[in-house]
């Protein structure tokens, strides 16, 4: 139910964005989704791939620091109210969320979200007792388009 | 003044012999006793005291008078963590104050100037050292010690200041902030400036004097040996005599230890001649300089040391304090467990050094979240701040971006510019 997100460590500075991207173009490796979280110092780019061991480790042995996190991708209805729904959910569990993204892309009428929570397992279970759809790693990587 | 320094030299080596464990064992182990000095050119036979033995002994192993005795400590920053502490009888306060007094007044300073000073007041030894001198000359005395720049210049002007006494960077940087604030120095009464606790060069003292219409002189000394005003400069600015009867310098060549002929280049090292609560026997400055006994235009006779341009250790000062490489990886240690690549870049911002560490970032440390990672960085400048007693700026870089030299990493850039 949880997928893996690899989080890089760039500086602040012009063309730091761009090497990353070469090392996981040249490999084929496609990014499903990313996030850029940034502070005057410094940034760090948070990235869904499909194989992401074999990504991790051209990251790395390119110079990289590389963080593997597990987060949890939840698809909601992509209508006024789809994320509020979601949201409502977690009320009153005590369950924070440290950051999250959504994907660029839906499908059909669906919106699918990342989120970085702080008890992952407990949000899982809050989120499914309440019918919303956690999306597993198989469809993040080849389902979604 | 042979005669008087071989007296003295016989009584220190004698008191620190009898009193200082340290350095009687050294002298035990070469077969010495203190009555083979029978010269001053004997003084080569002694051991040398290094940095490291203060911070071995560390607080007051190297203490030669009991603590009824000692009326004052100072501190400065030691080659890693811990602190090297210094301690003075009131003899040694006397003497101290003689010397400062003697150093203000070799830069043309006297009754009736109004001096700030603005020196640092607290452990470091600039501050009340600098005070007690100005003092016993009778000049006024303005204690406003380091820090709030535009005060200073209020200061300056309001209170007619005549000299000033700081480090030559401070100096530079209250410059710019009173040609920010629509203050030209040239038209204040000040007409002195003394300035030491950091190296500078010829080319900082012409910018000064030309930036300022004052004349500034260099003044030398360090806490282990007493604080400011072992050696000024004089109006001939050729130079800083020596305060002989109460330090005997030496020149040794750094790697050997070998004491070189006057006129070489070398390691000052410094026999304190009147010390009592902490006598240093052949105390390794790390300073590289010369000696000359010729005749100097201003007519003292003591012998002059050229201005200190660089060390044969890696010390750095920094706004006047000392900072040693070993006490940033002591600080970056405790708070990752483990060290990691970094490198030390100095600035010259407005005239005030800067330092900011680079830093990179590990996988033990990194994670995805902002938080954490600005955490860690708070946390490294508080450990930094924490072991130097200095602000400086860390920033975390990515991993293998800091040039590796020939399997040694290059810890310090300097880009001061001291020209």
């Amino acid at each position: 139910m949880k997928i893996h997100q690899l989080s890089l460590f760039l500086e602040n500075q012009p063309g730091q964005m761009l090497d990353p991207c070469r090392v996981l173009a040249r490999a084929g490796i496609n990014i499903r989704s990313l996030s850029l979280a940034d502070t005057r110092q410094f940034g760090i780019l948070r990235l869904i791939v499909p194989d992401w061991l074999n990504a991790a480790a051209l990251l790395e042995s390119a110079g990289y620091v590389v963080n593997v996190t597990e987060v949890v991708a939840v698809e909601v209805g992509d209508r006024p109210g789809g994320l509020a729904d979601l949201m409502e959910a977690l009320e009153g569990s005590g369950i924070n969320i440290e950051y999250m993204y959504a994907f660029p892309f839906g499908r059909g009428d669906r919106a699918v979200l990342i989120f970085r929570f702080d008890q992952p397992d407990a949000a899982i279970e809050r989120l499914a007792a309440a019918g919303i759809d956690v999306v597993d790693s198989v469809d993040v990587y080849s389902k979604v388009l | 003044m042979r005669a008087l320094q071989l007296d003295r030299l016989s009584s220190v080596v004698e008191r620190a012999y009898e009193r200082v464990k340290l350095f009687r064992s050294r002298m035990q182990d070469r077969g010495l006793r203190p009555a083979d000095i029978r010269r001053p050119e004997d003084i080569a036979m002694l051991p040398f005291t290094v940095k490291t033995d203060l911070r071995d002994t560390y607080p007051f192993g190297l203490f030669a008078s009991p603590m009824q005795e000692v009326v004052r400590l100072h501190a400065s920053s030691g080659t890693t963590g811990k602190p090297i502490v210094v301690a003075y009888t009131q003899e040694d306060l006397d003497v101290w104050t003689s010397v400062m007094m003697r150093s203000l007044a070799c830069c043309g300073i006297t009754r009736g100037d109004v001096l700030q000073n603005a020196y640092g007041y607290g452990l470091f030894t600039g501050g009340l050292g600098a005070h007690y001198g100005a003092e016993a000359l009778g000049a006024t005395v303005i204690p406003i010690s380091g820090g709030n720049t535009e005060r200073q210049i209020m200061v300056m002007k309001d209170f007619q200041v005549t000299a000033i006494c700081c480090t030559p960077s401070y100096f530079i940087h209250l410059l710019e902030r009173a040609g920010e604030l629509g203050v030209d120095v040239h038209e204040l009464p000040l007409r002195v400036g003394v300035f030491g606790a950091e190296p500078w060069s010829e080319r900082m003292r012409s910018h000064i004097e030309s930036a300022s219409g004052i004349r500034a002189f260099d003044i030398y000394g360090l806490s282990e040996i007493t604080g400011p005003g072992v050696a000024v400069e004089c109006p001939a600015q050729q130079g800083l005599h020596l305060f002989e009867d109460h330090f005997y310098p030496e020149i040794v060549d750094p790697e050997t230890g070998e004491p070189l002929p006057e006129g070489c280049e070398g390691e000052l090292v410094i026999t304190t001649l009147s010390k009592q609560a902490m006598p240093m026997i052949r105390y390794r400055t790390r300073d590289i300089t010369t000696l000359s006994s010729a005749p100097c235009p201003c007519g003292r006779t003591l012998r002059r040391m050229l201005r200190v341009g660089r060390r044969s250790d890696d010390m750095i000062i920094l706004r006047g304090v000392n900072v040693f490489p070993g006490q940033i990886e002591s600080a970056l240690l405790a708070v990752e467990g483990t060290l990691p690549h970094y490198q030390i870049v100095l600035t010259r911002d407005k005239g005030l050094d800067q330092m900011e560490v680079l830093v990179e970032v590990t996988p033990e440390v990194f994670s995805d979240q902002i938080g954490a990672l600005e955490r860690l960085h708070d946390k490294l400048v508080g450990a930094l701040d924490q072991a130097l007693g200095l602000r400086v700026a860390v920033r975390l870089v990515r991993p293998q971006t800091i040039r590796r030299g020939e399997g040694k990493a290059q810890r310090v850039v300097d880009r001061r510019n001291l020209g």
